[in-house]
């Protein structure tokens, strides 16, 4: 950052806001044109109403078996595009690891053959090594902002208990119903790593971790992105070889129905909570 | 339909699934996973270009049950192919070059995650390559971003965040005006596909209907994908982000993320917008321009710079804009010479950034006086660097003398884009004999290089046992010989025979739209 004290640098910081600001203006000033420039939203020229969304709305039911349109066009026409939409949140949470997951290298003196677990490890290790046990201390203290044992939350933790549950299970029937209702497997994601991260901050990260720690949260987002990517290279391959899918449709209205797409939901909602719930405990105390 | 029309789906799924396993794995493991997958990628993009080559056709190929306005659809010609086979040589190159500074630069638990992020990049950048749907490449553009902040970022110390946050936030910028010319794109043609948006702008087009709204839409889409490639006003993010990351990192970086970019804006002209309509916007002489002050202004910062990455990343700034410069001339041969630039200076840059990281060691640059004497100590990397360095300023022999040559002729008969493109090469060819042969001066010379690191292991002690933790092993040099032997044998094997290289790309370009 340059002194902006210095006289010359304020000069040059006015004149590059200046031009910023007539940059933004000009940028505004193009995009109403075009705004004014537009066929109306709700007209019938609008070139938006022709034969894509015609098949979509005419022939969506019976192509897809999914009531819900929105479900059949993202995850069965448009399904790469999906794809490519959960991997940019599977691309985003490692981002987030790579950037908050807390791992210090010992320092020298505590250095072995072998490097153990930071923070995982320490108990295996920590009858051979006890000054390294102490190392591990600090760190926990120093990263954990959380405090160890919340004591005194009792309305907190009241409500939670009574609202956790209810959370978990709109979640569940957002992503179960995502073929049926509106709503699927990103927003019924969202609703269920919300779920978590409530009963997280209500009960505390010890009681999460029992069921939701590194290794189950990884285990679940693999698998799920796992079977989602074979069931969509399953349903290319055979798309583009044109040969039969051999997946029944079933009928629309039923919750077993509509092929894939209930597979995929439950996979995009897995894997939404999860990335939803690790980004919180990232942030909040550097490990999942 | 022949088997190998299923190559590009497979490459993209090949490496999505090895990004998912190496998210399972520890290091080793996911250093092989992600070698193997990208090897076989590789493999089946030459495959598949050679396929191509002799049919001399391009195809479209049906993702899923719907045929293309309905479903998504991705295309592959000589084009995309031969792009496929040139990122998958660098991504896999500079894993295997990259080696020690992964090893020394990345914590421990953290190793397998630049395998993953580095397979994803790879995954995305096939997608953006081999699509036909301009919405699918919004959305693998998006992946390409948050990748290229985890490569950044990956090695964790402050000013590498500080850089990743600086690339993400221009990055988003360039993202987001994308993001506004396919809406209004859309808005107006009513379609997502490139054919149908092409039919329908070249409806509107002689119609005359919607002119301004396409013009923005135009330069919109066009300024969005050169802030991501670092094009001349909008480069500030390169130096910092290139000359801090760790060494593969800013070689997949310079040599093949932001060339992902310049190919969907060759794409975009095209196959979206049109090439006629887009040279009536006269977005084109707007790309000209920058890429001829990229050209001067970058290598102007080079010769400033002291230190040897720092040179090399605003080397870059320069090369970039050689390539905007051939996509302005507005012709055919000039796109055939960008896309060949594309492909040379994704191969040197690279190389170059390689074959640095011998030089600076544990170090995160290392200024160029203090390279004295390093041509005795690493022999093969010098030499490397070296020939890097010649086919950057065009030395005949070498890659990027055939690819000045192609844009120098590219622009004959221009008109005033002829005397401005050849002076500009003239002048930029000059500084970047400056600064390229000051480092190799520097390299060869005699006297004033000190061996550190033989003093401290004469002293002993702890400090020499930790110091060798940073050395790279027998093996890692060896297979960074190798690697960096390959790529310049590759870049000297296109300087002396380019036939090959430039057949593909006419013949490619011809069957573009």
């Amino acid at each position: 950052m340059k002194d902006l004290n210095n006289k010359d640098n304020r000069k040059l910081y006015l004149i590059f806001r200046i031009v910023a600001s007539i940059l933004m203006v000009c940028l505004a000033a193009s995009l109403i044109i075009c705004m004014l420039d537009m066929p109306g939203l709700f007209s019938s020229e609008h070139p938006g109403e022709n034969i894509v969304a015609e098949r979509y709305i005419e022939s969506g039911i019976e192509e897809t078996g999914a009531v819900n349109f929105v479900a059949g066009m993202i995850l069965d026409y448009r399904a790469f595009d999906t794809f490519g939409e959960s991997n940019v949140l599977f691309a985003a949470t490692i981002c987030v690891m790579v950037l908050l997951l807390v791992q210090k290298p010992l320092p020298r003196k505590y250095r072995r053959k072998k490097t153990p677990d930071a923070i995982e490890g320490s108990d295996s290790d920590s009858s051979k090594l006890p000054e390294c046990k102490e190392y591990y201390e600090e760190l926990r203290e120093e990263h954990e902002i959380e405090p160890k044992r919340i004591k005194n939350d009792v309305i907190l933790k009241t409500v939670a208990k009574f609202a956790v549950p209810f959370i978990l299970i709109f979640g569940l029937y957002v992503i179960l119903n995502g073929h049926l209702s509106p709503g699927g497997g990103f927003s019924g994601g969202a609703i269920v790593g919300s779920g978590f991260i409530l009963a997280s901050v209500s009960f505390g990260f010890d009681k999460m971790e029992r069921f939701l720690n590194k290794r189950s949260a990884g285990i679940i987002t693999f698998v799920s992105l796992m079977v989602y990517c074979l069931a969509k290279s399953y349903s290319f391959f055979t798309g583009a070889n044109h040969l039969e899918s051999g997946i029944p449709l079933g009928t629309p209205g039923n919750i077993l129905s509509s092929g894939l797409i209930l597979i995929l939901n439950i996979c995009v909602g897995l894997v939404v909570a999860c990335t939803m719930y690790s980004f919180f405990s990232l942030m909040r105390r550097g490990k999942i | 339909m022949d088997f190998v029309m299923n190559f590009p789906f497979f490459s993209i799924m090949l490496c999505m699934f090895a990004a998912l396993a190496t998210f399972m794995l520890g290091r080793k493991a996911a250093g092989i996973v992600a070698k193997a997958a990208i090897s076989i990628t590789l493999i089946m993009s030459v495959v598949l270009t050679a396929w191509l080559h002799m049919s001399g056709e391009s195809f479209v190929y049906m993702m899923g049950h719907f045929p293309a306005p309905w479903g998504n659809e991705i295309r592959a010609g000589e084009l995309e192919g031969i792009m496929a086979v040139f990122t998958c040589i660098i991504a896999l190159l500079s894993m295997t070059t990259g080696k020690t500074s992964i090893r020394t630069q990345v914590d421990d638990t953290k190793q397998n995650l630049f395998y993953l992020i580095t397979c994803l990049m790879e995954a995305s950048l096939l997608a953006l390559i081999y699509t036909n749907d301009i919405f699918t490449g919004y959305v693998f553009i998006e992946i390409n971003t948050i990748a290229g902040c985890g490569l950044i970022m990956i090695k964790n110390t402050g000013r590498a965040i500080a850089s990743a946050v600086r690339y993400m936030v221009v990055s988003l910028v360039g993202s987001g005006l994308f993001l506004i010319g396919t809406t209004l794109l859309y808005s107006i043609t009513g379609h997502l596909l490139m054919e149908n948006i092409f039919d329908s702008v070249s409806e509107l087009f002689s119609d005359g209907s919607h002119i301004v709204t396409l013009t923005i839409i135009t330069a919109l889409m066009t300024v969005g994908l050169s802030i991501k490639s670092g094009l001349f006003p909008f480069h500030l993010w390169i130096p910092d982000a290139y000359a801090v990351s760790i060494a593969p990192s800013s070689a997949m970086l310079s040599g093949m993320v932001s060339k992902g970019y310049i190919f969907l804006l060759i794409k975009l002209i095209y196959r979206v917008i049109g090439f006629e309509v887009f040279k009536e916007t006269g977005v084109f002489d707007l790309i000209f321009i920058a890429g001829v002050a990229a050209m001067i202004m970058g290598s102007v910062s080079a010769i400033r710079s002291e230190h040897l990455r720092r040179m090399t990343a605003y080397s870059s700034v320069s090369q970039i804009g050689y390539i905007f410069m051939g996509i302005g001339i507005a012709n055919d041969a000039g796109m055939v010479a960008a896309i060949f630039h594309i492909i040379t200076h994704g191969l040197t840059k690279s190389l170059l950034f390689m074959s640095a990281s011998s030089f600076t060691g544990k170090k995160e640059d290392i200024r160029i006086r203090d390279i004295k004497g390093m041509g005795h100590k690493h022999p093969v990397s010098s030499a490397a660097f070296t020939a890097a360095a010649l086919s950057i300023v065009g030395f005949p022999l070498f890659a990027g003398f055939i690819a000045k040559m192609l844009l120098a002729n590219a622009s004959f008969g221009e008109g005033y884009k002829m005397y401005i493109a050849i002076c500009a090469i003239a002048i930029s060819t000059i500084l970047n004999v400056i600064y390229f042969f000051r480092c190799i001066i520097n390299l060869y010379a005699f006297g004033g290089f000190e061996d550190k690191d033989r003093e401290n292991s004469i002293a002993g002690g702890d400090t020499a046992k930790e110091e060798a933790e940073f050395l790279p092993t027998r093996y890692e040099r060896i297979v960074h010989g190798v690697s960096v032997s390959v790529l310049a044998v590759l870049n000297l094997y296109i300087g002396v025979a380019p036939k090959l290289l430039t057949s593909i790309l006419t013949k490619g370009l011809n069957v573009f739209n």
